[in-house]
């Protein structure tokens, strides 16, 4: 018996030791599929914040994006993955957290610095809980060739009737494709072309939530309006647009063939380096000058704690830090065209994204229309947009026949909606 | 003296037997079944149940469901049109030349013609946009070059002409097979035939209609039966050169790319194994009939020459 609790005290002792080796020198292990940041988290970001927290040492562990999903899932089932997750946003992350692999970080103090809508990507559908530190988004517009339009002696437009008259001058031209856009893949169609003008019609995150309620449809002139648009952007695309890949758009324009293009803020680093001219972006255009303008500020990664973690205070502290100001500078400066959430100023050297994230000040950020909650059935709302927004371009669609189906597709399944 | 009648059981046979039968048990059998079952479950509320036939039921019965597993099944048969159709008929054409004993160099185009075979598809995909690419491509220049430019279209993003220029693409790569066989088939066929066939006049364009022909329609009717399950297994191709919404709008579908999309889901769309394994159901009981009224209608009746 005494040799039992002699025992029993050693083994207590021996764990208190441990335990108390662990919250002296925690280690953090990220999960993620950015594996393309591999040396900023490791240059950069992770020196950074060991430098203030020496007690804590953090590891990054991306794997390829294409896996991270799957790679993550059984890792958590098996109980081996990292103490820091990087969360794609909605639905993906939503089922981790309701699964219990994700905490809730609602109390956390460094919550506070990001908008409600920053927080969407991570919330639950009714909002009582955020489980994921917004890190950053993608904001959309127009990236255009400055060297063509001083060429022609063009202004940016602001207006849609600018927009059109400026790719009509390009048209007639001839010395460039008016915009660079292809729609074999689909994607660019719906993500660079519907959800990217569409917000300043729907009026942003107003619209949004209306058609979450089920109070606007869209076949109401709010969800059409984008399609009539793009209905018009047929004409200025260039020749064979209908096999033309993403690949294809983004060489047509880096190599100056192309004078706008219709853009995600993710591209800047790379055209950055391709591109020989200068580069200016736009807002998409609204309907009459002086309107309030919407636009897409998309949420697309997120950091969350594993609630497995053996080191949940260090978990804590490293989220923290990321939504501070500190980490949003270094990762901002570092990948230009993923902005931070925070609400903290953040100065950026690279001034195509200075230009994006200008627009933060003056128009109204939303995200875009079919990644919350909208694409959980079957139709999944964001394939069928893309196949709709095709579908006008190419004009085998009126812009009230794709709503429509659009419509019928999601009221077979959402209850808001029937 | 006895002789031993009775002899144990012969455990070399089980021995032997047992590697093969293992591993095929364990990559074919087991996961055909597992996928037979897990047509008849679907998932609710993060529990697995029973559903019974409600997968099936949705697939063919939902009008969603059905119409894109109808669309699918359609561009299937299509895809297995044009091969049966362009492919077999260019590859036993092809086999009758090379056998021809007075082509030279026959070695050499028999290579040439049959190495797209041995590419990757990922590789096959790749090229033949770029060729057809209206931005980079060389086929509107090579149009371009001989004044029908008018003949252009960009024909991977047209509806009407996707699945048709990937089934063509297709038939480029695989056109070696067929041939091959055909070829194989040819050449086992002793002079003698063909010789008592010439002393009966029986020559040149007669002798192939009128007595190889007949010999190696068995040939042909097994490369008709590889041809039909490799064009409904199809998945690779369409899925390298036009990516698992399999566009324009769908018009590439077929059961290999809609299975795909379905079971690990796509972009926004979370996988549905229930529902993917009910379309790896249906597409496997279609490659069954297919095959059962080759084998019962066909085969038997081919008769087989001994020579």
């Amino acid at each position: 018996m005494k040799r039992i609790t002699v025992q029993g005290s050693l083994l207590a002792t021996t764990l208190l030791i441990a335990s108390g080796a662990t919250a002296q020198d925690a280690e953090l292990i990220i999960e993620s599929w950015r594996n393309d940041d591999l040396a900023i988290w490791q240059d950069k970001i992770i020196p950074a914040f060991e430098a203030q927290h020496p007690d804590i040492k953090v590891k990054f562990t991306p794997s390829a994006p294409a896996e991270y999903n799957a790679v993550l899932n059984s890792k958590l089932d098996a109980g081996s993955a990292g103490d820091i997750i990087t969360c794609r946003p909605f639905d993906a992350s939503l089922a981790l957290y309701e699964a219990g692999h994700l905490a809730d970080l609602s109390g956390l103090d460094g919550m506070k610095n990001f908008s409600d809508v920053a927080k969407a990507g991570w919330s639950t559908d009714d909002s009582s809980a955020t489980y994921c530190v917004p890190m950053a988004s993608v904001i959309h517009g127009f990236i255009y060739n400055k060297e063509a339009f001083d060429e022609l002696g063009l202004d940016i437009p602001e207006t849609e009737e600018d927009f059109f008259a400026v790719l009509e001058a390009f048209k007639e031209d001839g010395s460039y494709i008016p915009m660079a856009m292809g729609t074999n893949d689909q994607w660019e169609a719906a993500t660079m072309g519907y959800n990217n003008i569409g917000p300043n019609y729907w009026k942003g995150e107003d619209g949004r939530s209306a058609l979450l309620s089920g109070d606007q449809k869209l076949t109401d002139e709010a969800w059409i309006a984008p399609f009539r648009q793009l209905a018009k952007w047929g004409d200025y695309l260039g020749d064979g647009f209908e096999a033309q890949t993403y690949p294809d758009s983004q060489n047509i324009f880096t190599l100056g063939r192309a004078a706008i293009y219709p853009a995600g803020s993710w591209e800047i680093s790379g055209f950055n380096s391709q591109a020989l001219f200068d580069m200016g972006a736009f807002k998409p255009p609204v309907q009459n000058a002086g309107d309030t303008c919407y636009i897409s500020d998309h949420t697309d990664i997120g950091i969350g704690m594993n609630t497995a973690t053996d080191n949940p205070e260090a978990a804590k502290t490293f989220l923290n830090w990321v939504a501070s100001s500190e980490f949003s500078t270094i990762f901002a400066n570092a990948l230009p065209g993923f902005f931070p959430f925070s609400n903290a100023d953040v100065e950026l050297q690279d001034p195509l994204a200075q230009e994006f994230i200008s627009w933060r000040d003056t128009c109204q950020s939303t995200i875009r229309s079919t990644y919350q909650i909208l694409s959980r059935g079957t139709p999944n709302l964001e394939n069928e947009t893309w196949n709709a927004s095709v579908a006008v371009i190419k004009g085998d669609e009126t812009p009230e026949e794709a709503g429509q189906r659009l419509q019928d597709g999601l009221s077979s399944w959402y209850a808001p909606q029937q | 003296m006895t002789s031993p009648t009775k002899a144990g059981i012969r455990w070399h046979i089980v021995v032997f037997l047992a590697p093969a039968v293992l591993v095929y048990t364990a990559v074919m059998i087991y996961p055909l079944f597992a996928t037979l079952r897990l047509s008849f479950y679907s998932e609710v509320d993060q529990n697995r149940l029973w559903v019974g036939l409600q997968n099936f039921r949705t697939l063919f019965g939902d009008a969603i469901w059905s119409e894109q597993f109808w669309n699918a099944l359609a561009n299937n048969a299509w895809f297995f049109l044009i091969h049966m159709l362009v492919q077999n008929p260019i590859g036993i054409a092809l086999a009758a030349i090379l056998s021809s004993p007075r082509l030279r160099f026959s070695a050499f185009y028999r290579s040439a013609i049959f190495i797209p075979t041995i590419l990757s598809f990922v590789i096959v995909g790749f090229a033949w946009k770029l060729i057809l690419s209206p931005i980079w491509g060389i086929a509107p220049g090579l149009l371009d070059a001989i004044g029908l430019k008018f003949l252009y279209q960009p024909w991977l993003g047209k509806e009407e002409y996707a699945l048709t220029t990937l089934s063509l693409v297709s038939v480029w790569q695989y056109v070696g097979i067929p041939m091959m066989l055909i070829y194989a088939a040819l050449l086992s066929i002793p002079d003698d035939i063909l010789e008592a066939g010439e002393c009966d006049g029986i020559t040149g364009m007669a002798a192939f209609w009128k007595i190889k022909l007949p010999l190696i329609l068995p040939s042909i009717g097994i490369i008709s039966i590889l041809t039909f399950v490799a064009n409904f297994n199809a998945f690779d191709l369409i899925y390298a050169a036009q990516g698992a919404l399999a566009g324009p709008d769908f018009s590439t579908d077929i059961l290999g790319t809609f299975m795909y999309r379905t079971f690990f889901g796509f972009q926004l769309q979370l996988g549905d194994p229930h529902m993917g394994s009910t379309i790896a159901s249906a597409m496997f009981v279609i490659i069954l009939i297919g095959v059962c009224l080759y084998l019962f209608g066909i085969q038997r009746r081919l008769r087989n020459y001994q020579f």
